[in-house]
């Protein structure tokens, strides 16, 4: 049997800075763990239809539907929790008030206890996830291999998870915090790894750093980092610093081009080349300088490759494919 | 399909211009927009206070910023007449000063200390934008201050909207019915319940209490009834900095990356403010791939590469080079093919891109130049 990199996980958390690709890596994580006949839940939380422009589905209802086929006969369903469905869902498991909280949902109700006890909102959306995942502790049969939640970003992640912390200062004891004290047990667990998505850039990467010592912080289990978007440097180490000093050897590639039929236009586009050549190597060293400041977290690092053609279906089972070459399964 | 070209320096020389608001998805740099904005309007000669919400370390650094201390700072190091002012928001910070600007001692005291304030001031979910706004109001109303200039960064929330909406949320949920039914036994118990009957307030309470506890409750108790009778109402101050924000003296700037993402969350936003007949002053599209698409097609780069790598030898650096180039041309076509379909829904938004930097901005100088490339208005 093939290594894994995350043995026993069940919930896999995604959280990322805003526009490093969150949740195209947490569908592709869905997809990669769905692979071989089994079976995942991709569930979404910030109400965006983040999942259902992704898989091109139609939007999401509070109910889990399969939206893809996994390589293997594997299926990827998906779910897009609201707070309000997670808080009736919640009274009526625990409390049995179904009909009692429509009433309150007609009143708005829910929305003023979601506003009143701001950690409440967090716990609910957790708690829809934490519910997911204790299924397969009973092995009931709508239980899923491994649930992917596509969290909020990095910023907010530390706060959105550490749910116990959230409603201490609220509810000290009651049922509410029984709850937290359940969804402690699962987020705060080895069945737990909390993912961070960065880009090779400044600010992402400094995001990640302090996003990975808030969770360590908060004893929260971090699992890996997805560095998204990379690009593969066209140039030798020795060429890219040829670049840096403006040095690459403007002649033979302008010979070069002239052997292939520029001749009017091979000075210009020399000159284009060399710009975009510089341009590359800043990019390239800067790149570097991050990746080795991820290095030192000591959280495995795995990579996704940019693509020039943009997010669709098709690239999700490439990137999937990718990402179990680097272990996940 | 072209946008009429946003020309930023149109929109910061307007001396009938006070308020900048730079808006859009998380991750598209809004707050470098800002700052950059900023730097330039005051080295134009305006004399400008940019107020910003969670700027990158380095960034500001790059401001003299080193604290948050909730107080706009002079810049040092600006060129030409105006003067540049900048902070960081402080939320926390911000509605404690409401609170001790308008509450008598005794009372503010109890509203810092009810730990449903401290939790409503520092994690309920539109309270950042509510100060962001009120802070907004404050800069703007001090009349005795340098800045004739605002330029606002605005918080990174879920959706861009949250800005709009969640001050006006949070007001009328302060000002709201429920409130106003859970401090009802303190008002007298029936009155305030309107049409709700006296079972369905039963449930409601019974439930809440189930939920959050008892205690929770008298706590917002507590703090609604001493907060009720010091404000002129919470939902007042929040429109009041809405309709700053309808003024013909404001602009927004939605800004974006040329992402689907990013561009539907701006196209949310463009709707929403001619909605509110909020003045739309234009589109920063940034990190926009920087290539000449005149010079040759992505295909002929290509092809050219391949021939040349075929015949080996020292021309395999120009074939690197040109399969990098046809590269960035792709990325750039696709990139082109997003904005064009916003600026087919939305014709006559003035439009101008930014090019992507090889390097994130750490000074001034840094600032200058992402103000250069904003500023020539029209595509990369």
């Amino acid at each position: 049997m093939e290594q894994t990199l995350w043995p026993g996980v069940a919930l896999h958390v995604v959280s990322g800075k805003g526009g490093t690709g969150k949740t195209t890596v947490a569908a592709a994580l869905a997809m990669a763990l769905a692979r071989d006949g089994r079976r995942t839940l991709l569930m979404e939380v910030e109400g965006r239809q983040g999942i259902s422009q992704l898989f091109d589905v139609p939007p999401l209802p509070y109910e889990e539907r399969k939206v893809a086929v996994a390589p293997g006969g594997g299926e990827v369903w998906a779910l897009a929790v609201d707070p309000e469905d997670a808080l009736l869902d919640y009274l009526e498991i625990f409390y049995n008030l179904r009909r009692a909280g429509s009433a309150l949902r007609r009143m708005g109700a829910v929305d003023f206890a979601t506003t009143i006890a701001p950690g409440l909102r967090d716990v609910l959306l957790t708690g829809k996830a934490c519910e997911v995942v204790r299924r397969s502790e009973k092995n009931a049969p709508d239980a899923y291999d491994a649930v992917v939640l596509d969290a909020p970003p990095t910023g907010r992640i530390t706060r959105f998870l550490n749910v116990n912390n959230e409603v201490s200062g609220l509810a000290k004891v009651g049922p509410i915090r029984n709850h937290a004290d359940l969804v402690m047990s699962v987020i705060a667990s080895p069945r737990t790894a909390v993912h961070l998505v960065t880009l090779l850039e400044e600010m992402p990467v400094q995001e990640t750093i302090d996003a990975v010592a808030e969770l360590r912080d908060a004893e929260l289990p971090v699992g890996g980092i997805f560095v998204n978007m990379t690009r593969n440097p066209v140039l030798t180490d020795e060429e890219l610093e040829l670049a840096v000093a403006g040095e690459l050897p403007t002649d033979r590639i302008e010979a070069a081009l002239r052997s292939v039929d520029f001749t009017d236009k091979a000075s210009a586009i020399t000159a284009t080349l060399m710009h975009e050549g510089d341009d590359h190597a800043r990019r390239v060293a800067l790149e570097r300088r991050e990746s080795k400041r991820l290095e030192e977290l000591d959280v495995p690092v795995l990579s996704l490759p940019y693509l020039s053609d943009g997010i669709d279906l098709a690239s999700l089972y490439e990137l999937a494919e990718l990402l179990g070459t680097q272990g996940v399964r | 399909m072209q946008a009429p070209p946003l020309y930023i320096d149109d929109v910061i020389d307007d001396r009938e211009v006070s308020i900048v608001v730079c808006t859009g998805a998380g991750g598209v740099g809004k707050t470098t927009t800002a700052a950059a904005l900023a730097l330039r309007a005051a080295e134009r000669g305006r004399n400008v206070c940019v107020l910003t919400i969670d700027p990158a370390r380095r960034l500001a650094q790059a401001m003299g910023l080193t604290e948050l201390d909730n107080n706009p700072r002079e810049v040092p190091g600006i060129e030409g007449g105006g003067s540049l002012h900048a902070m960081m928001l402080d939320m926390k910070r911000t509605f404690d000063e409401v609170v001790e600007a308008h509450a008598d001692p005794v009372r503010a005291q109890q509203i810092l200390t009810n730990p449903f304030y401290e939790a409503l001031s520092s994690s309920f979910a539109g309270t950042q934008e509510y100060m962001a706004m009120e802070k907004l109001g404050q800069l703007h109303g001090d009349t005795d201050a340098p800045w004739d200039l605002i330029i606002v960064d605005t918080p990174p929330s879920r959706s861009a909207l949250d800005f709009l909406d969640a001050p006006a949320r949070l007001g009328s949920f302060l000002d709201g019915r429920f409130i106003r039914i859970l401090t009802a036994p303190a008002r007298g118990a029936g009155r305030g319940l309107g049409r709700i009957a006296a079972a369905g307030f039963g449930i409601f309470t019974g439930v809440l209490s189930k939920i959050l506890g008892a205690q929770v409750l008298a706590d917002v108790g507590t703090f609604v009834a001493a907060i009720d009778t010091t404000f002129g109402g919470f939902r007042e101050r929040a429109d009041a900095t809405f309709a700053l924000l309808q003024e013909p003296s404001t602009r927004f700037l939605v800004v974006a990356t040329p992402e689907s993402d990013a561009l539907r969350e701006a196209s949310y936003f463009v709707e929403r403010l001619q909605e509110e007949g909020m003045p739309l002053g234009g589109l920063v599209v940034n990190r926009v791939q920087d290539v000449d698409r005149e010079l040759l097609s992505a295909d002929t780069a290509l092809a050219s590469a391949e021939k040349l790598s075929l015949e080996g030898g020292d021309t395999d650096l120009a074939a690197r080079l040109l399969t990098l180039h046809a590269g960035r041309l792709r990325t750039r076509e696709r990139q082109h093919h997003l904005t064009e379909r916003f600026i087919g829904a939305h014709p006559g938004v003035a439009t101008t891109e930014v090019a992507a930097l090889p390097e994130d901005v750490h000074d001034l100088a840094g600032l200058r130049e992402v103000g250069e490339l904003l500023a020539r208005g029209e595509a990369v």
